[in-house]
């Protein structure tokens, strides 16, 4: 004769079979709370991963300057025709390289307001000109051909690089190295594609504004070819706006100096600089923000879970009384045929945690489900950690033992007289 | 034995005697009856004796272990192992099939027996069910279902087999059967309780004990 667990487990999902609507209803609470939770988590780790990487791919031993356009000034405002100058300057440049010991490496960076061009295709990539420094400086991977060199600055050569969504765009079938693409007015020979990076959401779709679509040509190259100012018109307005250089990455020599540098540039920058016209980039502080808000968001998450799991709970609690109400006469035979206290209780608690580990199993696979077809249809990158199916597992069945025990006691302290008389 | 036993109800205040100092000894073997006219105290008196009532005073003995000293566990595992019930309205579980109805009292000993399905198969054979184990209660009649419930109350090998209007849901020849069969137990040496209100099933059993207001008012030995 058997009487254990595993009978008793039988037996509870054979009387929670009698009523299957009402149990299927009841582990819904817990299965959404356990899927919303997995899921949540899931969305919750991608966005934060995503932001950690894109800045990462800044550098995290970087401080970036960047010019950024200063508020309207009320006073210069309607004119048909303006020139609005602003941004990073070269003297900036050079007082940085003369300034900071702890700087590696500086790499100005210019932006270039040109179309490309290959045969009929055309695109509006941004047109950058960089040092050959850059690409160590910011650790991108090269798909095919190579980086600019330092003799394509001497030469003031006519050479590009391309990335990876403007060679799928402008050579769709064709092998762009060696092949001759227009920027604005000048024909320049492409010796190396960018590799793509990671997926990013962003990037979807989008080539004139991904991270991935950029053409990069010779820093003096530019200077030649494009002039020594940015002029570009803006859509929508008439303003021309005059920037001397768009970025200045500074590659610092350890991580310890990267918020010396940064506020050091910050100074420097302001003490030259009568508006703000600029903003120091710092991808270190940037990760340490990434880090508080992935926190807030994980405590966020966890009261939404705890409120979920809450809900499902009182629902599961609620069942069961009114099935300890229902089968009174049940418990009144089982007690006069011997049944202790204590088997009463497990009886109802069994009946709980099945119904509650049952919807948490559930809960988990729709959980691991959702992700992907957020992932499919909503463009987001999601990634299940091991721990949320576990911790949101395991919750679920805590819940079910919480939320059992006092229907569970109810229905073991009636009195067995009594309950024998209940219709 | 029971022995100065009261039991005492309050019922909105009003304390009401069901048992008023009740004292009496079934023996090993014996079959009585239980009569008397609603609220005279014979379910009390069967509570009390299937120990799932106390008394609010006096001694209630089983097999001369004061129950009163028992806890509520202790008086379970009595239940479980010396006890055989059998109720009006069979009191099957629903969920449960002939077999495991009848298993039932064996789940709730500290040490359950390990024949218990073999014990459960022959009795449903003796009790005529042999050919329904597996049905549920409620593809059963009720005669057949009174047969579960015997069955299930000799699984435990009770020292007493306390029955309440045993036969009281049954038509006259279905109860004709459930009483034969008493008989039959009653001569195997078991000890039988029956309560009921039918004239022709108190007088066949061995003894008639006629109750009036918690007291004794009539002992009667028939056979």
């Amino acid at each position: 004769m058997d009487s254990g667990l595993l009978r008793v487990v039988r037996l509870g999902v054979r009387s929670l079979l009698l009523h299957r609507l009402r149990s299927a209803l009841t582990t819904l609470g817990v299965l959404f709370g356990t899927s919303s939770v997995i899921a949540m988590l899931a969305i919750g780790e991608g966005a934060s991963e995503e932001a950690q990487e894109q800045i990462r791919l800044l550098g995290s031993q970087n401080v970036i300057l960047r010019s950024v356009k200063p508020p309207d000034d009320p006073n210069q405002g309607n004119q048909r025709m303006r020139v609005v100058v602003y941004g990073l300057t070269n003297d900036d440049l050079l007082r940085i390289q003369e300034t900071f010991p702890a700087v590696k490496e500086i790499v100005p960076l210019k932006e270039v307001s040109q179309e490309v061009r290959y045969l009929d295709r055309v695109l509006t990539p941004r047109v950058i000109a960089a040092p050959p420094d850059y690409q160590r400086t910011t650790g991108r991977m090269l798909l095919s051909g190579r980086f600019l060199s330092e003799s394509d600055e001497r030469q003031i050569a006519s050479v590009a690089v391309v990335g990876y969504e403007v060679a799928r765009h402008l050579f769709p079938l064709e092998d762009p190295l060696g092949k001759n693409v227009r920027v604005g007015g000048d024909y320049f020979t492409v010796v190396g594609v960018l590799a793509p990076r990671v997926r990013q959401s962003s990037d979807r779709g989008r080539p004139g504004a991904d991270t991935t679509s950029e053409v990069f040509v010779p820093f003096e190259t530019a200077r030649k070819r494009f002039g020594d100012l940015s002029v570009r018109m803006r859509a929508g307005s008439q303003d021309i706006e005059q920037i001397e250089l768009h970025e200045i990455i500074l590659a610092v020599d350890s991580p310890e100096n990267v918020e010396f540098v940064a506020s050091a540039s910050r100074e420097m920058l302001g003490r030259f600089h009568e508006q703000q016209d600029y903003e120091v980039v710092v991808p270190l502080e940037l990760l340490a923000q990434a880090a508080e808000t992935k926190r807030i968001f994980n405590i966020v998450l966890g009261s939404i879970a705890g409120i979920s799991l809450l809900v499902g709970g009182i629902g599961i609690m609620n069942v069961m009384l009114a099935t300890v109400t229902e089968r009174t006469r049940e418990i009144g035979i089982r007690r006069a045929l011997g049944a202790k206290r204590r088997h009463i209780v497990t009886q109802f608690l069994v009946e709980t945690v099945v119904l509650s580990v049952g919807g948490g199993a559930m809960g988990v696979v729709l959980g691991l489900f959702i992700p992907m077809v957020v992932e499919r249809y909503a463009d987001m990158r999601t990634v299940v950690t091991p721990l949320a199916p576990t911790l949101a597992f395991s919750i679920s069945a805590l819940t079910g033992v919480v939320f059992g025990l006092y229907p569970a006691w109810r229905a073991a302290r009636m009195d067995p007289v009594e309950a024998l008389r209940h219709e | 034995m029971l022995d100065g036993v009261s039991r005492v109800y309050n019922m909105g205040g009003q304390s009401l005697r069901a048992l008023d100092r009740f004292s009496f000894e079934f023996r090993r073997g014996e079959y009585w009856s239980i009569m008397g006219s609603s609220g005279s105290g014979k379910s009390t008196l069967l509570n009390i004796l299937g120990c799932i009532d106390r008394p609010t005073e006096g001694r209630y003995l089983v097999r001369g272990e004061d129950t009163g000293r028992l806890d509520d566990d202790a008086l379970s595992e009595l239940r479980s192992r010396h006890l055989g019930f059998i109720f009006q309205s069979y009191n099957l579980i629903a969920q449960l099939d002939v077999l495991e109805n009848i298993t039932v009292p064996l789940l709730y000993q500290d040490d359950p027996p390990k024949d218990g399905w073999e014990r459960a198969k022959h009795l449903a054979e003796r009790v005529g069910l042999g050919s329904r184990l597996h049905h549920r209660p409620r593809e059963l009649s009720g005669g057949q279902q009174q047969r579960v419930a015997i069955a299930r109350a000799l699984i435990n090998d009770p020292a007493m087999i306390l029955a309440d209007e045993a036969t009281g849901n049954l038509d006259s020849k279905t109860a004709e059967e459930i009483l034969a069969l008493f008989d039959e137990l009653h001569g195997e040496g078991k000890t039988i309780v029956i309560v009921t209100h039918e004239p022709d099933v108190g007088e066949r059993a061995q003894h008639l004990l006629r109750l009036k207001d918690g007291c004794i008012e009539e002992v009667r030995h028939q056979r």
